[in-house]
C-alpha cells in the first residue's frame, strides 16, 4: 500500500500549509501532552494517598510465641516455645507467591553503644532486609540492610534518628562510622525514622544472621512479620489472611507439639482484620482516577475531533477542484485521512516523547506528601495514542466522506 | 461532440420548485467555438455545469462524444470529467499551495500519470500559454490573467474533447480579457471544442457561434465571423 505518488501530495501539502499542520500537531500533540501527565498526576496521586494511609502497614500479619498453656503428647504445660530459622525458610518458601515483604528478628534488650565520648542504651535487632517496609520506616540518610549484609555476616547497623542525634548530633554524619555495640565494632549504613516514635527510632538494625551469631544462638528467631500480595477486593483480602494465618499456625503448632487448641503458645495478629476503610479507600481511589483518565481521553477525542471538521471545512474547496479535475470520491477520503493520520502520529508521538521526558525528569523530584512518583505505564500510553489517533481519522473520515459527496458545483460556486 | 435534447433542470427552493432548464436542444460538432449568453437566472450556468457533469438534468438526454451521459455514480462521473472535460472558471480556482505546474499537472496525477511526465507535459502547456518561465511560481505571486492562463494550461493537460469556460474573463480587465480569448482561439483554431459561458457580447463575438439563453429557453442561435481577439490586445 505504499503509494510514493500520494506520500509526495501529502507531503507538498504538509510542508505548503505549514501554519495548519503546525497548528494541528500542536493541538493533538499537546492534547495527548496534557492527557498523559494527567494520567501521571493522577497516578502520582494515588501512590502518594497509598502510602500516607500505610503508615502502619495495616497488612501486616505477625506470628509471635510464649510458653504453653497446654500439655500435649507428653509434654508438660508452661513448655517455652521458640521460633527457629528453618521455621521462617519454610514459611517463606512454601507460601512466596503469597508474601510481599517478610522479615523476622532477634533481639537484644538494652545493648551499649558507644562513638568516642558519647554512649546510650537501645534495643539491638538482628533483622532481614524488609524490615524497612514492615515497620514502613523511611531512611534519612545511607541505606538499610541488604540481602548481600545478609549473606555476608556484614558486621553492619542501621540506626534510629534517635540514636544518630544521641551519638552524632548531626544525623548526616552517621553514615559510614564505626560505632560499638556492646563492645563489638559495628559500621552504619543508614539512618532511618519510623513512624512508631520514640521507641521505634531508637533500634539498632543489624542481620540477623550476625546478631544471632555473636548472642551464640544461630538457630533461634523471635517473632516473623509478613505482609501479602495488595488485593483490591477487601473480602478477598481478608478471606487471604485469614486462611494464610490459620494454615502457618496449624504448621507452626504442629512442628513445636502444641496443642491445637492452645490459645496461648503460638498467636498471630491479623491487621488485614478490621481495616475495611482502607481498602474501601483504595477501591475508591482506583475508580475515581479511571474515571479522570477516561474523562480526559474523551476530552482529548473531542479535541482531535473538532480539529478533524474544521481541517476538512477548510478543504471544501480544494476538494471541488480536485472533483472537476477528475479525482474520485475515494482518493479524496484517502488523501483527508491519510494527511490526517499521518500528521497526528507524528505530532502524538512528539506529545508523548515530551510528557515522559518530563515525567522522567521532573517526577522523581517532587516531594509533596500527596503526590509520589507520577509515572504513565507505557503501554497505557502507547494505547493513549492510538485511542487518539484512531479517533481522529474516525472524526476525520465522516466529513472527508461527506466532503467527497459533495458536488463540485457546491463547492466551487462563488460567494 | 455535444447532443442536447429536451433537456429540463428543476431546483428546489424550499417549498418552492424554480424551473431553470425548460427543454433545451442543443448540438455542438467537433472543433466550435460557442458562447452561451444570458442574463443571471436564465439558465446559463446551470446548462454548462451538466454539460460538465456537475450536474444532472431531471429529464432529457445528454451525449458526450457519443457517450450517453445519464445516472453516472460518483465515481464514473469523475472518469468523464477527467478524460472528457476541461474547466476554465471565472475565479481560476487554482489551489493556491500548489505552484504553476503542479497546479497544471494536477488532471494528470489523477489518470495515474508517472510525475515525471507530468512535470514534462505541464510544462509543455505552460508554454503554450506563455507561462514557462512561471511555472513554480504560487497562485498568488501570478496576476489575475495569469492565473487563468495556468487555469487554461491545467484544463488542457489531460487533453479533454470539450473545454467548459465559465466566464473565464469575469475578473478580469479589458485588456487581459481579450489577451484570454486570443489564447482560447489559438486553441479553438488547433481543433479543441470549446464553450463559454459569458455575459459580456464583446466576448461572445469572439466565438464563432453565439447561443442566447432567456428563461430556460434558447431563443437564438447564430453563427458568426469571431472577431480576431489579436487585433484589439
Amino acid at each position: 500500500m505504499f503509494d510514493i505518488e500520494r506520500w509526495e501530495e501529502i507531503f507538498e501539502a504538509i510542508s505548503k500549509n505549514k501554519l495548519r499542520t503546525f497548528l494541528t500537531g500542536l493541538s493533538v500533540g499537546s492534547g495527548i501532552f496534557i492527557l498523559i501527565i494527567l494520567l501521571a498526576v493522577a497516578d502520582g496521586m494515588k501512590n502518594g494517598t497509598k502510602k500516607q494511609f500505610e503508615r502502619d502497614i495495616a497488612t501486616k500479619i505477625s506470628f509471635w510465641t510464649a510458653s504453653t498453656s497446654k500439655e500435649y503428647k507428653g509434654f508438660n504445660i508452661n513448655r517455652w516455645i521458640s521460633f527457629k530459622n528453618n521455621d521462617y525458610n519454610y514459611v517463606t518458601d512454601q507460601y512466596k507467591d503469597e508474601i510481599e515483604y517478610k522479615t523476622t528478628d532477634f533481639r537484644n534488650w538494652g545493648a551499649r553503644a558507644i562513638y568516642k565520648d558519647k554512649n546510650g542504651s537501645y534495643q539491638f535487632r538482628g533483622v532481614m532486609p524488609d524490615m524497612l517496609f514492615v515497620t514502613n520506616a523511611t531512611l534519612n540518610a545511607g541505606r538499610f540492610i541488604s540481602e548481600r549484609d545478609i549473606s555476608n555476616n556484614a558486621k553492619v547497623v542501621a540506626i534510629g534518628i534517635r540514636v544518630a542525634k544521641d551519638l552524632f548530633t548531626d544525623y548526616t554524619k552517621a553514615v559510614g562510622e564505626d560505632i560499638k555495640i556492646n563492645n563489638i565494632k559495628f559500621k552504619v549504613i543508614g539512618v532511618f525514622t519510623d513512624a512508631g516514635g520514640e521507641r521505634a527510632n531508637s533500634m539498632l538494625y543489624s542481620p540477623l544472621p550476625i546478631v544471632a551469631q555473636l548472642y551464640n544462638r544461630p538457630r533461634d528467631v523471635g517473632s516473623f512479620d509478613f505482609t501479602l500480595q495488595p488485593e483490591d477486593d477487601y473480602n478477598l483480602a481478608l478471606q487471604k489472611s485469614e486462611k494464610f494465618a490459620e494454615q502457618v499456625k496449624t504448621y507452626l503448632q504442629k512442628k513445636h507439639h502444641v496443642h491445637p487448641d492452645d490459645l496461648k503458645a503460638i498467636r498471630f495478629y491479623n491487621a488485614v482484620d478490621g481495616n475495611k476503610d482502607l481498602y474501601m479507600l483504595n477501591l475508591g481511589m482506583k475508580v475515581f482516577f479511571w474515571g479522570i483518565g477516561i474523562l480526559t481521553l474523551i476530552a482529548g477525542i473531542v479535541g482531535v475531533s473538532n480539529i478533524m471538521l474544521i481541517i476538512v471545512k477548510e478543504r471544501t474547496k480544494e476538494i471541488g477542484i480536485r472533483k472537476a479535475l477528475g479525482a474520485q470520491p475515494k482518493s479524496i477520503v484517502k488523501m483527508i485521512l491519510h494527511e490526517s493520520i499521518f500528521v497526528t502520529s507524528i505530532s502524538g508521538g512528539i506529545g508523548l516523547i515530551f510528557a515522559l521526558a518530563l515525567l522522567a525528569l521532573v517526577g522523581p523530584k517532587i516531594e509533596t506528601d500527596f503526590i509520589l512518583n507520577p509515572n504513565v505505564e507505557f503501554g497505557v500510553a502507547i494505547i493513549t495514542v492510538l485511542l487518539l489517533i484512531i479517533a481522529g481519522a474516525v472524526a476525520g473520515y465522516i466529513p472527508a466522506r461527506h466532503a467527497s459527496k459533495i458536488k463540485p458545483i457546491i463547492a466551487l460556486r462563488d460567494e | 461532440m455535444i447532443e442536447i435534447k429536451d433537456l429540463h433542470k428543476s431546483y428546489q427552493m424550499g417549498s418552492n420548485s424554480l424551473h431553470v432548464l425548460k427543454g433545451i436542444d442543443f448540438n455542438v460538432q467537433k472543433g466550435e467555438l460557442v458562447s452561451i449568453m444570458g442574463s443571471s437566472g436564465s439558465g446559463k450556468s446551470t446548462l454548462l455545469n451538466i454539460i460538465g457533469i456537475l450536474d444532472e438534468a431531471d429529464q432529457g438526454t445528454y451525449t458526450l462524444d457519443n457517450t450517453l451521459i445519464k445516472n453516472l455514480n460518483e465515481k464514473v462521473a469523475a472518469e468523464y470529467r477527467n478524460k472528457f472535460l476541461g474547466f476554465i472558471f471565472q475565479s481560476f480556482n487554482l489551489i493556491n499551495y500548489k505552484n504553476a505546474i503542479d497546479n497544471v499537472s494536477l488532471p494528470l496525477y489523477y489518470q495515474g500519470v508517472a510525475r515525471k511526465e507530468r512535470s514534462e507535459k505541464a510544462l509543455h502547456y505552460l508554454e503554450k500559454v506563455g507561462l514557462a518561465d512561471w511555472a513554480t511560481h504560487l497562485p498568488n505571486e501570478l496576476s489575475g490573467g495569469q492565473k487563468q492562463r495556468v487555469a487554461i494550461a491545467r484544463a488542457l493537460a489531460s487533453d479533454p474533447k470539450v473545454l467548459l469556460a465559465d466566464e473565464p474573463t469575469g475578473a478580469l480587465d479589458t485588456k487581459t480579457s481579450y489577451e484570454v480569448m486570443e489564447l482560447i482561439q489559438n486553441i479553438n483554431d488547433e481543433g479543441k471544442t470549446i464553450l463559454i459561458v459569458t455575459h459580456e457580447p464583446d466576448i461572445a463575438q469572439m466565438t464563432k457561434r453565439i447561443v442566447d439563453l432567456k428563461d430556460g429557453l434558447i431563443i437564438n442561435d447564430t453563427y458568426i465571423e469571431p472577431v480576431i481577439a489579436n487585433a484589439h490586445v
